[in-house]
């Protein structure tokens, strides 16, 4: 193949992960808010941590961002 | 997209290009427009901070509230994730919020620079969050700081695991921490600049030019968007800071 488009096509594969990150910020929001519906009192405490792992989660979706930008950009 | 040499070129506004050169010994250190937006930021945030707690009125006026929100929030995250001893390094977490918030909201400018869009700098930020938390770990707990990998209560077999987990869950924090605010930074200001290069490739289509107010109704939304990623973003790397400095100040599971 083409080394050109296997790069390309490297880097569109890479872009799969970010779903994956997705679903995963998703499944956190979704549950905090779930949670917070129930007991609302408690929700402003848990908030920070809430984003705490919504950053952990989309950290690993990043990653693969990365690995896109570098196939693309670096020579 | 820039390689292929049409219109729409998203990476151009992330070049650096000096404005007034130096080199010492043969290494490059001029005065960028990197250098010049760093300044800019530094400048903003004394402004705000000095202007905002000069007067020190009873009843705060609108850039006094703005400094003592600033505080206050940074206090709260820090008193909530590292505990009251993690107060003693409020002055650091402080600075780096301001910094990496004005940045992140001075880049959605147009024409303006974005700082934090460059790894290195952001690299350097989460080198120093890191640097922080070995030093004052081992500074203040010696060996026992190790502990901070052993998990306890682990059956025998599976503690070199877990051991060699908590390693690479440790080396990669620098990575993911300067990463995922560069990232944020660079996918953002990309995507404003391919919308952007819809608006103008169908403005130049003849009669499909009726159709360019779309993409420029995206980037009114998106910008509003972007905005939230900077603000969330700049929250994300202070509480992730305190994180990291509560593993320093409270070490061993």
């Amino acid at each position: 193949m083409d080394p050109v488009a296997a790069k390309w096509i490297g880097a569109g594969l890479a872009a799969i992960g970010m779903g994956a990150a997705a679903i995963g910020v998703g499944t956190i929001f979704g549950n905090f808010l779930s949670g917070a519906l129930r007991n609302p009192s408690a929700a402003d405490g848990q908030f920070g941590r809430a984003f705490i792992g919504a950053a952990l989660a989309e950290g690993l979706g990043i990653f693969a961002f990365l690995v896109a930008i570098i196939l693309l950009f670096v020579k | 997209m820039a390689a292929e040499g049409n219109a729409i070129d998203p990476i151009h506004q992330f070049e650096i290009h000096p404005i007034v050169n130096f080199s010492i010994g043969g290494t490059d250190i001029s005065f960028t427009n990197s250098s010049l937006f760093m300044v800019v930021i530094l400048a903003l945030i004394s402004i705000v901070m000095l202007w905002g707690t000069s007067s020190k009125a009873l009843v705060p006026g609108r850039l006094q509230s703005a400094a003592e929100m600033a505080y206050e929030f940074v206090a709260s995250t820090v008193r909530g994730t590292a505990g009251e001893g993690g107060m003693k390094f409020f002055p650091f977490v402080f600075s780096l919020f301001m910094f990496v918030f004005f940045s992140n909201v001075i880049g959605l400018i147009p024409y303006t620079f974005t700082v934090t869009s460059q790894i290195i700098v952001t690299f350097a930020l989460a080198a120093l969050v890191i640097l922080t938390v070995l030093v004052y770990g081992f500074y203040k707990h010696g060996a026992h700081f190790l502990h901070l990998f052993v998990p306890s209560g682990v059956s025998p077999f599976l503690l070199p695991f877990l051991v060699l987990i908590e390693v690479i869950s440790f080396v990669s924090r620098p990575i993911s921490l300067s990463v995922r605010l560069f990232a944020n930074m660079l996918a953002g200001h990309i995507t404003l600049k391919v919308f952007a290069g819809f608006v103008t490739l169908l403005l130049g289509a003849g009669a499909w030019s009726a159709l360019a107010p779309l993409p420029l109704a995206a980037i009114v939304l998106l910008t509003a968007f972007e905005l939230l990623v900077a603000v969330l973003q700049a929250y994300v790397f202070a509480i992730l800071t305190c994180v990291y400095l509560n593993d320093a100040i409270h070490p061993g599971h």
